[in-house]
């Protein structure tokens, strides 16, 4: 990372979606898009939850219908 | 034909049998004009993340639809008119799962995890109520002074 020059290790994370017995990917499942989104009600970005770019655009399609639905929020306050 | 899922949700103050109506009645214009439901499912009366023409709560009913995209027109527009239809949502989906949905699923089980809730925050608050006059107003005003501290780190 940036030349060697950080000190510390940081694990490969693999892409919790990619593995052949992962969740499917489902506006309808709450609970698993709670997993991706902040306290504030947005989407984490996919460096943070190291999914993959195609699940990514996957989920974030996932978790804006489930806003519209009112299965989720726009916004924490 | 193309399969559509279809999720709307329904007025809180109409009763679950009414909705059921109202089911039935968009499930004849799709049969009616050549189309299939292949299955409807009644999620409850679930509360909503944010209001809605200033409602809490609404009826979710999902709908598995294999129709015609015209029939599916006609279906939405019926459905829009309908006063008691606060969201609709139409998507198209690839194929249709004759298993019941994480919905269904996770139904049962939050059903029973709310229960023992209630019943452990009315403990709860038998417990709160006795130690209240025990305890002083300032070492609960600092605890939750470190927890707000702990929370920005």
């Amino acid at each position: 990372m940036r030349g060697g020059r950080k000190p510390f290790f940081r694990r490969q994370k693999s892409c919790p979606f990619s593995s052949p017995d992962a969740p499917k990917i489902d506006y309808k499942d709450v609970k698993l898009l709670q997993r991706f989104i902040s306290e504030r009600g947005k989407i984490v970005p996919r460096r943070i939850t190291a999914v993959s770019s195609k699940k990514q655009r996957e989920l974030a399609r996932a978790i804006k219908r489930a806003r519209n639905l009112a299965l989720l929020p726009f916004v924490v306050e | 034909m193309p399969y559509y899922e279809s999720v709307f949700i329904a007025r809180p103050d109409i009763s679950s049998a009414q909705v059921e109506a109202l089911t039935e009645s968009m499930s004849k214009i799709v049969t009616e004009g050549g189309g299939k439901v292949a299955q409807t499912e009644y999620w409850g009366l679930k509360s909503l993340a944010y209001r809605i023409k200033k409602n809490r709560k609404g009826h979710y009913t999902m709908m598995a639809l294999d129709a015609p995209s015209n029939i599916v027109k006609e279906f939405e527009r019926n459905m829009r008119l309908n006063e008691d239809v606060l969201r609709l949502m139409t998507i198209r989906v690839d194929e249709l799962s004759d298993q019941p949905s994480v919905m269904m699923k996770n139904k049962h089980a939050r059903d029973e995890r709310t229960h023992q809730q209630d019943q452990n925050e009315e403990e709860m608050i038998e417990i709160a109520s006795h130690e209240l006059s025990a305890q002083s107003e300032n070492s609960i005003d600092l605890e939750h002074k470190e927890e707000i501290a702990g929370e920005d780190k």
